[in-house]
């Protein structure tokens, strides 16, 4: 019980001797605003002292004009006995007579038409029902006369006299109220409605350093209630996989390479052998860019490229149609990365090999989005070049890549892609769901590709994890808009990555 | 990529399902995709439409798991005299290719009917480019008199009446009313004259590629001959069709019949520069026949051969290309071995393939099949010990010690669709945007900064708690005719603080400049959704490289947020520039 007083702030502390008493009066009785005792009462409910109740009910509170016709009766009564006292006049003279403005008068006068208590006839006004009718009060004047009152309370013809006062401005206002009460539960008897007179430091700041705290107790905290989390700055978390995908390349000893999201059909498709009318290349597949142009590099690997297509090089048959210089001209977003292992292929010199190239970055494909859909890819890429290189040591590096993945065991298989000769497909084992799932492509690039672009054949090892599909797996992702969604709840809630 | 499903009954008449069969089939490059009580999956990569039908799967695959290895050889029989197409040149226009086969004495069984159908629609939907490149006719033989003419009329011309309607249709009414029609139609539609096919008895027998004559008739259980025309844009791939179809067909019990093809036919190939004597002698033949120019762009020649042609191909293989591709050391006799359980046979140097094999290019596509033949699973891994440096681009590093210096601010990053909606482009008025092609989405152009996707997503955010601190970098993008591809792309930065004003914003492009020891300077600008006199241009060697400011009520009404917005946008190009 020490504790539990110790642990009291000054505003529990100034509340409790008055716990036999409501909310309302709490609030008068302590000079205390509303807010900062129900707070206070919810720490209490917490510490198990009190047990509070709350109700949801609708008030019905005069509004504006409510409040002014309260003191000087609704427009329809003003007009009611204006009439009464000009009886047989004009629209106008009344008008003049009696202090409404155009629409106060309007309305008060479709009420006493509607209620039947007056006549328009020949232009005149006139009172057709009553002296003790009409000098009663009306529903709605006793409506705004027992202003506020409950909702749940109403009578039929008072529910109906509140639906016709809602539809005019500003007469009344239907407010939603929380009614907390609490009742003290047996741990409070003890403590209810006693004066307690402790004198806990509740802060420390420099005046009580200097001062020292002898003979002093602090306040307890109570860790038990609940308090605002807040948000630290952080890594999108699609990045973080990024950032821990790169880590993995640069420790095996590879170079980054980067470059334009958008190219052209050349360096994305043609150089590597992949024919022009394959469906990949098709608008349904490919983001295309309207009124762009792409520029193709020097004539001697355009020309190159395009006798691999037609009829081939190195003994090759090639793909034999006529290769279209246009197509290839075509601007688009990436659809792999392998583009910028073409290129780089372009660009280097024999005698720097061996060389080792990665990229892990954005891809695009035209397509819808949804739950399993999405257009946008991260993937990764890694080239090995290496006059040496051989399928098994495809093999050994997709083994330690895998392995750098936290993957012990993989399965390989063979595949199809149209620039790369012997292909595969590498799997890692998923042992939640004990099954195979395949995350890795490569092989070797064919010679259809190379000699073009490297103006000799080696072999080129490339291989690219489809990185999406990991990131899904590692973040338990269900629907793949979630990774662009940008939800900042879930983002500032989201574990950082540990690996 | 195609998903093959056979019937689990039709596959045991072949050879036992068992775990090391399932086991089989994957390392044979068709992965086994699911396996139910009656049907087994498979899957089919494009460069293998002859593993496309039962038949033409088992072939391959029992020399794989060593059954008959070595090269299969069909016996075929010579045209019989009336068996000819005669192709007018009018189809140059259109579709310029035919070849024709024709099928006796099969014992069709309702399996091996089904079989058959899924293989010409597989057929014409992957190799066939959904019948653009090549499509495929199937007809009882009885009911065609011989010879057929392979022509084309304009569309007034053609009245026939197609397979499931009722009475004779012109050929208009069919593209527009009959659902194969309507389903193809954009295949004929830019086309003066429509290729058909006519018998002897003047009856037109198909409007290729959409539908066949309900006179043609349908194959049925108990037909027992048949007549097999593929036609297309692309002479190799109608006759390799035609081969794969004639060769399963061979395989369920038929014996396959060639046809005469005679006519002046378009060469579509280019001309050759390099002869290599061991190409597939059909095409070196047909190029070296000499040919007339029509028109300044066609060349035709008269020619009469006879279809399928199943000559196969001579490829070199070397035993020290295979063995350094493969990092193995196998001699001769296991590479004839290898080479045969891929169904090639191989002498010194030379391997024979077959002729419905499509995927033979080069050398190198032997030394996969050797591999496959080697099993993947048996490769022995080899990690090369060669020393190299992993190294980080220089635009990467900057990148993640900007968003560390961020981070240390506590701003969260997002990361957004590198692509924006129409409505986005008008309310901002970008210029010169870059619009997609045909996108399948609500995002059909590509952004050109990065202040509109944070503000949808600030928008989108707009009852998460406050103060929201935002940050992102990423790439943009904008026209250049300067550029490779006539666009300029640029990695961006934006930091945005809601609630905060331009001094806030401020305080934060001062840090990172600090932190990244750059000096920069500012200058009053006026940009349309920002606040005026509230609004800077951040200057970088004098070159406008961003701008930071309180973003304008109205720009936030219009986009739905009700909180003030100040943010900063600076494109780090010139940064990357000016670290060292």
């Amino acid at each position: 019980m020490e504790k539990l007083l110790d642990s009291l702030s000054q505003i529990e502390r100034t509340i409790i001797p008055h716990l036999n008493k409501n909310v309302d009066e709490i609030v008068d009785k302590t000079g205390l605003d509303k807010t900062t005792v129900l707070r206070a009462l919810t720490f209490l409910e917490s510490k198990g002292l009190i047990k509070i109740e709350q109700k949801h009910s609708k008030v019905i509170e005069a509004g504006v004009n409510g409040t002014y016709y309260k003191k000087n009766h609704l427009p329809e009564r003003n007009l009611l006995i204006a009439i009464e006292n000009n009886n047989n006049k004009t629209l106008n003279e009344i008008k003049e007579k009696v202090n409404l403005s155009d629409n106060e008068f309007k309305a008060a006068l479709g009420v006493l038409k509607k209620k039947l208590l007056i006549s328009l006839e020949n232009g005149k006004l006139k009172i057709i029902a009553q002296k003790e009718e009409y000098s009663k009060k009306f529903p709605e004047e006793l409506i705004l006369e027992k202003t506020p009152l409950n909702q749940d309370t109403l009578s039929e013809v008072e529910k109906a006299a509140v639906e016709s006062l809602k539809n005019r401005k500003n007469i009344i206002e239907i407010i939603e109220k929380k009614d907390i009460s609490f009742q003290v539960t047996e741990k409070g008897e003890g403590i209810s409605g006693k004066h307690i007179n402790l004198d806990l430091i509740e802060e420390v700041t420099p005046e009580l350093i200097k001062e020292g705290v002898k003979n002093k107790r602090f306040r307890r905290y109570d860790f038990g209630v609940k308090i605002p989390s807040i948000h630290g700055g952080k890594k999108h978390f699609v990045n973080q996989s990024i950032e821990q995908g790169k880590k993995i390349w640069l420790e095996l000893g590879f170079k980054e390479m980067i470059g334009d999201y958008t190219v052209n059909a050349f360096w994305n498709f043609d150089a590597l052998f992949t024919p022009q009318d394959h469906p990949v290349r098709e608008m349904q597949d490919t983001f295309f860019i309207k009124d762009v142009e792409g520029k193709m590099p020097e004539e001697k690997i355009v020309s190159m490229v395009k006798k691999a297509h037609e009829h081939g090089v190195d003994k090759s048959l090639g793909w034999r149609y006529n290769w279209n210089l246009q197509e290839s001209k075509k601007v688009m977003l990436r659809t792999h990365t392998t583009c910028l292992s073409s290129k780089k292929l372009a660009q280097l010199k024999i005698e720097d090999l061996p060389v080792k190239f990665f990229s892990v970055s954005k891809v695009f494909r035209n397509e819808t989005l949804d739950w399993k859909h999405g257009f946008e890819f991260n993937q990764a890429e890694g080239i090995v070049i290496d006059p040496k290189g051989n399928f098994r040591n495809l093999i050994g590096y997709l083994k330690e890549f895998a392995k750098k993945m936290g993957h012990d065991q993989i399965r390989i298989q063979p595949a199809y892609f149209p620039y790369t000769e012997p292909s595969l497909e590498g799997s890692i084992w998923d042992g939640e769901r004990k099954e195979w799932v395949e995350v890795l492509a490569a092989g070797i690039f064919r010679p259809e590709v190379t000699i073009p672009l490297l103006g000799t054949s080696l072999p080129v090892l490339a291989w690219g994890p489809g990185f999406d599909r990991l990131m899904i797996e590692i973040h338990k992702i269900k629907d793949l808009r979630e990774l662009y969604k940008n939800d900042l709840n879930y983002l500032r809630e989201h574990n950082i990555q540990i690996k | 990529m195609t998903n093959i499903i056979f019937s689990k009954k039709e596959f045991e008449k072949h050879l036992k399902i068992t775990p090391q069969i399932q086991e089989k089939i994957t390392l044979f490059g068709t992965p086994l995709e699911n396996i139910t009580q009656e049907n087994i999956e498979i899957e089919v990569f494009p460069n293998r439409p002859d593993l496309i039908s039962l038949e033409g799967f088992m072939r391959s695959f029992k020399k794989f798991i060593g059954k008959e290895p070595g090269l299969k050889r069909y016996k075929l029989k010579k045209p019989e005299k009336s068996h000819k197409v005669h192709v007018d040149k009018s189809v140059n226009e259109t579709r310029p290719h035919i070849a024709c086969a024709i099928i006796k004495k099969l014992n069709l069984t309702q399996d091996k009917l089904k079989d058959i159908i899924n293989m010409q629609e597989k057929l014409t939907l992957t190799m066939g480019r959904n019948r653009k490149k090549m499509a495929i006719g199937i007809y009882p033989l009885d009911k065609l008199s011989f010879p057929i003419t392979y022509t084309s009329k304009e569309p007034n011309e053609i009245k026939y009446q197609p397979l499931g309607a009722d009475r004779e249709l012109s050929a208009n009414e069919i593209l527009m009313l009959h659902p194969t029609g309507r389903k193809y139609e954009h295949l004929l539609k830019n086309s003066k004259k429509y290729p058909i096919l006519i018998d002897s008895n003047k009856q037109i027998i198909s409007m290729p590629p959409i539908i066949n004559s309900e006179l043609s008739g349908r194959v049925e259980v108990k037909t027992t001959d048949l007549f097999i025309e593929c036609t297309g844009t692309d002479k190799i791939t109608v006759e390799k069709a035609l081969i794969i179809i004639a060769t399963s067909l061979a395989e369920i019990g038929g014996t396959i019949h060639q046809i005469e093809i005679i006519g002046d036919q378009k060469i579509d190939a280019p001309p050759l520069t390099k002869v290599s004597d061991l190409n597939g002698a059909r095409f070196l033949d047909a190029r070296s026949v000499p040919h007339t120019k029509v028109g300044g762009f066609q060349t035709l020649r008269h020619e009469k051969y006879n279809t399928p042609n199943l000559s196969t191909q001579k490829t070199k293989v070397s035993l020290s290309n295979i063995n350094k591709l493969l990092g193995l050391n196998l001699n001769e006799s296991q590479i004839s071995q290898f080479l045969a359980k891929m169904g090639h046979d191989y002498k010194k140097g030379i391997a024979e393939i077959a002729s419905w094999r499509i995927d033979v290019l080069h050398e190198v596509d032997l030394i996969e099949d050797i591999a496959i033949a080697y099993g993947y699973n048996n490769f022995n891994p080899e990690m090369p010990n060669i020393s190299t440096s992993g190294e980080e681009s220089k635009e990467s590093i900057i990148k993640r010690k900007i968003s560390e210096i961020l981070i240390g601010l506590e701003m969260l990053e997002i990361s957004t669709y590198h692509l924006i909606k129409q409505d986005e482009i008008q309310n901002y008025a970008v210029k010169d945007a870059l619009e997609l092609l045909n996108s399948k989405n609500e995002y059909k152009f590509l952004r050109p900064n990065l202040l509109i996707p944070m503000m949808r997503i600030i928008f989108e955010n707009k009852d998460v708690e406050y103060p929201q601190k935002l940050f992102e970098i990423g790439r943009v993008f904008s026209k250049n005719s300067q550029k490779e591809n006539g666009i300029e792309e640029k990695d961006n930065l934006i930091i945005s603080i809601s609630p905060a004003n331009a001094t806030q914003i401020k305080k934060h492009v001062d840090y990172i400049f600090k932190m990244l020891n750059i000096d920069y300077s500012i200058k009053e600008i006026n940009i349309p959704y920002l606040i005026d006199g509230r609004t800077c241009s951040i200057l970088l060697n004098n070159k406008q490289i961003g701008y930071f400011g309180e973003v304008h009520p109205t720009t936030l009404k219009k986009q739905g947020i009700q909180m003030p917005v100040a943010l900063a946008e600076i494109s780090l190009e010139e940064i990357y520039n000016s670290v060292n």
